[in-house]
């Protein structure tokens, strides 16, 4: 909300700076988000920073209030006049212009009252009227059409106020103005603009904000006069109001003005307007967004003739009510609209008038025949009418107070002021008396605050009088009784709570502490109890993985979790069956036609990173821990288990200037490795890898892992139609998702570490030929069965296929390690074992031992 | 036979000067004192000498000898140190080239920052609390105070989901109410924790806004919690992430689930508070949304609040980051360009 500091200095006197008051304000919770200058310098504070600005200060030696005394013809130039200023100089200086609002008055002889205008003198820094950039100028001497000028009378474009360039600014006549004042006291100003949060509702106006600028200083507050000189027939009889939702519409107030003259509004209205975004329409108009943007009330004007029209001789009837199915209203916005059951609107007998507290209706508006205005002051619920502005899409300022909340006592005030100005400029007559329904009453909200409260939730303490002191500055009237403060809510604030004195303690207590500033409550550190505190395993053991992946070298990424179940289906090969999970969360709302849903599957976050990154990184080895999401039938709410993914592709190692073997791209054994080394990490064993049959991968290049009998999940290579579906086809993509959850779980709290051994081992080599089918796995699971205690250890050193081995069949080889704690094996006791494990492998697997 | 002596040991001494290189060492070796070299020749020919010459010239002998080989450990040692020299010079490497790469794994940016809080608050007894990212509307606005159609809820564009009154959380809030449920037995237990997680907001994707981030949300709930220990304990966090010398600023604020609620500044950490372009010239930055919890909230937790008490605060670690590094697209963190990855 824009505040001109003009206008809230009617209501509250401001003493300090204004960069000061802007940060008070922000402080208390009326955040200043910028300060506007005009004409006037920027004021610096000590410790107060504010973004320099580079207005157009106004001169206060060479930008003058000048008097145009007269306006001679230009002799030579048809569009050029001479306006005579006095500018409180000794002499008139004579300005050649060619302004066109001073045409009327050329030749006509001395002007009194003279015009009032912006004389700026030789020497003076403005903005330059005919450039079409922002552009600044300093007047100098130059003869136009050949009579010599120094100095100007000034547009509102040449101020820098406007971007108009018309005519010259030409002020009314006011109290106080004399030639020669510096211009910066007639028309220097500044705006803050202010921001609210919504409970800040009664702020939302020049004098809710004057409330709180006066409580911050400490200053009395100057209200408007509400009286208004009524001398027409009185109101009663000409139109009644018929409430039908009391509810929705707890007040409905009405005033009536006859004979008025439509025009335009007086300037210092118009400017008024102007400075806080409206565009003036006429005096009527004006004063009913003046009212809006003054106290916070807003106001609606009828053309009563046509209300009385439309009740065809009868008395109008103002029925505020509910839409019914079908209706249809033309706002002014000139937007047919057809009406909800929820919309609360302002009708007659003949039918819809207007939205409550959103927009009028085009039939009743004020047109320039306007004779007799109808002047409402309502109030609205705020929840409905923000229901209505979304469900309508309706923007406007009486929307923007009302849907924050407008305490009902505001209507009849903004009525009572609104009419009283209305009848001041627009001639009228006011009729007698007020048609004012008030059926819903606002309660009055009472507060008992217990000092000691104060305490126990600032940390400090106040005295009751301090404490009724920092209230009564905010209007509260306060009654203290000991230890105890009976507060009563001012009229205009909606946001004490009354009903909970919990609550109602507590707001309170935070305006003290707005007052007082929070700045200087004390800093403390906890003196309360620590709470019981426990383990968290499950965050433990994720971070312990992650640190296990970054440690092998692979990055984590962190991926959106929207998607879409279209972009998901595209993992799953077509007439191949996508794996069996629950359904998706879909967004009743979503941003963009990739983000519908949240994802089943951490695979369509990793490839699309993959994707993304393959133009710059032909190398990638990447991880992402994160939930996926999954509707279940009869629950509310979906299941979140979290995942593991590795991704990674291209170069085994990254290639360099010294040629070195890059070790060709990644494969299943690469991934597979960090798949071991992350289990032996976790100290997990009892691992086993089956071929998978995911769809997603590839069917002979990919395994299911398990941990005991716990499914795991999928690693290995990516099918090759998804890679190609997803433009992934430089380098196998290798990529793994696991049950991170399920995988956790199996993580034992300890593990216990072997000694080191003091005997030496033997080692001995084994080659073995097995048919082809027979996988590695089952030939160890073989050894180490029939290996028995001395055997430690077997590792895989060889596979070979090939001449002297028979087709179909391989050769696997195995360093063995013998080895016992107690003592030095003997030569014999290694050969019997050794030849055990032939035995073993001969009968259980068909192998024959390699020559 | 002394004369040839004597010719013989300078002659092998002036030859020894010109030796350079352990290969010619060895040949001058052989030349005078090898098996048949010219001095050990001489000296074995000592017993062709006549007696009365012999133990004359078998001494001088022995001495020229004993100098010889002398002279040549001398010379070996000081070609053995040439050589190495020469050596070194010759194995010296251009060390301006670009090393072998050993790409290493890291962390995303969100992850240490989620990780450097955490472990903050966790020295003040704060542990993390995580609770689900689809929410209902009861957990995610009602319980918190924010009323269907309040005007509260404008502050926060929300993903509504095909199910009726299930959404994507707006803030990691919910977890409050799941936190107290879960922690506080029925309202009879303090709680301190931080609850860290994604949120999700209905905007536009823009190079400063999105439609997930983190959030670090705290909740201390005592019988003695009060708004001084909620900017105390801000205040010992800001120390320890930017440094000890930080000033705080403590303004009114609203969020419905705190009363009073508070937004807290730290001093641009950029210019010292002078103003630049990050703080927009006002030399603040905003680091955390906070408050006491509002009564309401504490009893839909299940505590009294007239015997209870809480302050809770609202971080965003992407935004933090962003400011710590200078980074000027949101868009980044979730984009997983590995170029900026690896930046961390
Ligand atoms: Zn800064």
């Amino acid at each position: 909300m824009q505040v001109p500091v003009s206008w809230l200095k009617d209501y509250v006197d401001i003493d300090i700076p204004i960069e000061l008051l802007a940060e008070r304000l922000t402080l208390a919770g009326l955040e200043v988000g910028s300060i506007h200058y005009i004409g006037v310098p920027q004021g610096h504070v000590e410790g107060i920073r504010w973004p320099t600005s580079n207005h157009l200060v106004w001169d206060r030696e060479k930008l003058l209030l000048g008097a145009v005394r007269e306006v001679k013809s230009h002799p030579n130039a048809d569009k050029l006049v001479l306006a005579m200023v006095d500018y409180g100089g000794a002499d008139l200086e004579q300005c050649v212009t060619g302004a066109p609002n001073l045409f009327e008055y050329k030749d006509k002889g001395a002007l009194n009252p003279p015009l009032w205008a912006v004389f700026a003198a030789e020497g003076a820094e403005v903005w330059d009227g005919h450039s079409d950039e922002p552009k600044r100028m300093i007047l100098k001497e130059k003869a136009l059409r050949g009579i010599p000028n120094r100095s100007m009378v000034c547009s509102e474009k040449e101020l820098g106020m406007s971007e108009d360039h018309e005519g010259i600014i030409l002020l009314e006549e006011q109290p106080g103005l004399r030639p020669g004042m510096p211009i910066q006291d007639v028309l220097g100003d500044i705006i803050l603009e202010v921001e609210l949060t919504p409970n800040l509702a009664r702020c939302y106006s020049i004098i809710g904000v004057a409330r709180e600028v006066a409580a911050l200083l400490d200053k009395p507050m100057c209200y408007p006069s509400y009286e208004f000189v009524a001398e027409g027939a009185p109101i009663a009889g000409q139109v009644q109001i018929d409430i039908r939702e009391p509810d929705l519409n707890p007040r409905f107030t009405l005033s009536l003005i006859r004979d008025v003259t439509i025009k335009p509004s007086p300037q210092w209205l118009q400017r008024r307007l102007k400075l806080v975004g409206q565009r003036p329409i006429n005096n009527i108009v004006d004063i009913t967004n003046y009212i809006t943007f003054e106290i916070g009330q807003p106001l609606h004007a009828f053309d009563y003739d046509k209300l009385a029209a439309r009740a065809a001789g009868k008395m109008p009837t103002i029925i505020t009510r509910l839409a019914t199915a079908g209706e249809t209203l033309e706002t002014l916005d000139e937007v047919k609209r057809t009406l909800e059951p929820h919309n609360i609107l302002v009708c007659d007998t003949a039918g819809v008038l207007s939205f409550g507290g959103l927009i009028g209706g085009a039939e009743t508006e004020i047109s320039p025949e306007t004779k007799n205005v109808l002047l409402e002051g309502a109030n609205w619920n705020f929840i409905n009418i923000r229901r209505t502005m979304q469900s309508q899409k309706i923007q406007t300022d009486a929307g923007a107070r009302f849907s924050r909340g407008v305490h009902p006592s505001q209507a009849i005030l903004g009525v009572q002021r609104g009419i009283e100005l209305m009848r001041q400029t627009s001639g009228g007559i006011i009729a007698k008396g007020m048609i004012d329904t008030y059926p819903k009453q606002q309660p009055t909200v009472k507060v008992d605050l217990a000092i000691s409260e104060i305490e126990r939730l600032l940390g400090m303490g106040f005295t009751a009088d301090e404490a009724a002191k920092f209230l009564r500055r905010l209007e509260f009237d306060v009654k203290a009784e000991g230890e105890t403060l009976h507060v009563t809510t001012p009229d205009y604030r909606l946001d004490i709570t009354g009903d909970d004195p919990v609550t109602g303690q507590a707001d309170l207590i935070e305006e003290i502490a707005r007052i007082y500033g929070y700045d200087n409550i004390p800093d403390t550190i906890i003196a309360d109890a620590m709470p019981p505190q426990w383990a968290n395993i499950p965050l433990e053991r994720e971070e312990r993985t992650r640190d296990i992946l970054v440690a092998i070298g692979l990055r984590e990424t962190i991926s959106y979790r929207l998607t879409s179940p279209e972009r998901e289906a595209l993992l799953i090969p077509s007439g191949m069956e996508a794996p069996k999970n629950g359904g998706y969360v879909e967004l009743a709302n979503p941003i963009s036609a990739d983000k519908t849903a949240m994802r089943h599957t951490l695979l369509i976050s990793m490839l699309e990173n993959a994707f993304n990154n393959q133009r710059y990184n032909a190398r990638q080895q990447i991880f992402e821990i994160g939930n996926v999401y999954f509707k279940r039938e009869g629950q509310l709410l979906p299941d979140e288990p979290r995942r593991l993914g590795i991704l990674m592709t291209g170069p085994r190692r990254t290639s360099n200037w010294l040629k070195d073997d890059a070790g060709g791209n990644v494969d299943f054994y690469d991934l597979k490795g960090v798949v071991e080394e992350l289990l032996v990490g976790l100290h997990l064993s009892d691992v086993s890898y089956a071929r998978a049959s995911h769809p997603s991968f590839h069917p002979g290049r990919s395994a299911q892992l398990s941990v005991g009998k716990t499914e795991i999940g999928t690693l290995g290579e990516l099918h090759p139609i998804v890679a190609r579906t997803f433009d992934l086809t430089a380098a196998p993509i290798l990529v793994a998702e696991l049950d991170l959850d399920a995988l956790l779980d199996l993580v034992q709290d300890r593990h216990e570490v072997k000694p080191l051994p003091i005997t030496p081992p033997v080692l001995q080599d084994i080659a073995i030929v097995v048919n082809e089918e027979t996988p590695a796995a089952a030939v160890e699971a073989v050894i180490v069965q029939a290996g028995g205690d001395l055997l430690k250890g077997v590792s895989l050193f060889d596979v070979y296929r090939g001449d002297p081995i028979p087709t179909g069949q391989k050769s696997l080889a195995y360093n063995l390690v013998y080895q016992t704690d107690e003592r030095t094996l003997k030569d014999e006791e290694v050969a019997r074992v050794h030849k055990r494990i032939v035995k073993a492998v001969e009968r259980e697997l068909g192998a024959k031992l390699r020559a | 036979m002394l004369n040839q002596l004597e010719s013989q040991y300078s002659e092998s001494l002036a030859a020894l000067e010109n030796v350079t290189d352990s290969e010619s060492l060895h040949a001058w070796e052989i030349k005078y004192l090898g098996k048949k070299g010219s001095v050990t020749l001489l000296l074995r020919s000592t017993g062709q000498l006549p007696a009365e010459e012999r133990a004359n010239f078998g001494k001088r002998a022995n001495e020229v000898k004993n100098l010889l080989f002398e002279a040549y450990a001398a010379r070996e040692k000081l070609v053995a140190e040439q050589e190495l020299a020469l050596d070194l010079e010759e194995g010296a490497l251009d060390v301006t080239l670009p090393g072998r790469e050993r790409p290493a794994g890291g962390l995303h940016p969100s992850t240490q920052t989620l990780r450097q809080y955490a472990e903050i608050w966790a020295e003040m007894g704060f542990q993390v609390y995580r609770s689900r990212d689809v929410e209902t509307d009861e957990y995610n606005f009602q319980l918190l105070n924010f009323p269907p159609h309040h005007p509260a809820r404008d502050m926060q564009d929300t993903f509504h989901t095909t199910e009726p009154n299930v959404i994507l959380r707006t803030q990691t809030s919910p977890g409050q109410i799941r936190a107290m449920h879960e922690l506080g037995e029925n309202g009879t237990q303090p709680i301190r924790v931080i609850l860290p997680g994604m949120v999700y907001r209905y905007e536009q994707i823009t190079s400063r806004s999105e439609v997930q981030f983190n959030q670090v949300e705290g909740l201390a709930i005592g019988h003695n919690i009060r708004m001084s220990d909620l900017k105390g304990t801000v205040t010992e966090f800001a120390k320890r992430m930017y440094g000890d010398n930080v000033r705080l600023r403590f303004r009114a604020s609203y969020f419905p689930f705190t009363e009073p609620g508070m937004e807290i500044d730290v001093e641009c950490f950029l210019c010292g508070g002078e103003g630049c372009r990050v703080c927009k010239y006002a030399g603040w930055l905003e680091i955390a949304g906070s408050g006491m919890v509002h009564p309401n909230v504490l009893r839909n937790g299940g505590y009294d609040p007239t015997i209870w008490s809480g302050f809770a605060f609202g971080m965003g670690p992407e935004r933090a980051t962003m400011l710590k590094h200078g980074i000027r697209d949101i868009r980044y963190f979730w984009g997983n360009d590995l170029r900026f990855l690896e930046q961390f």
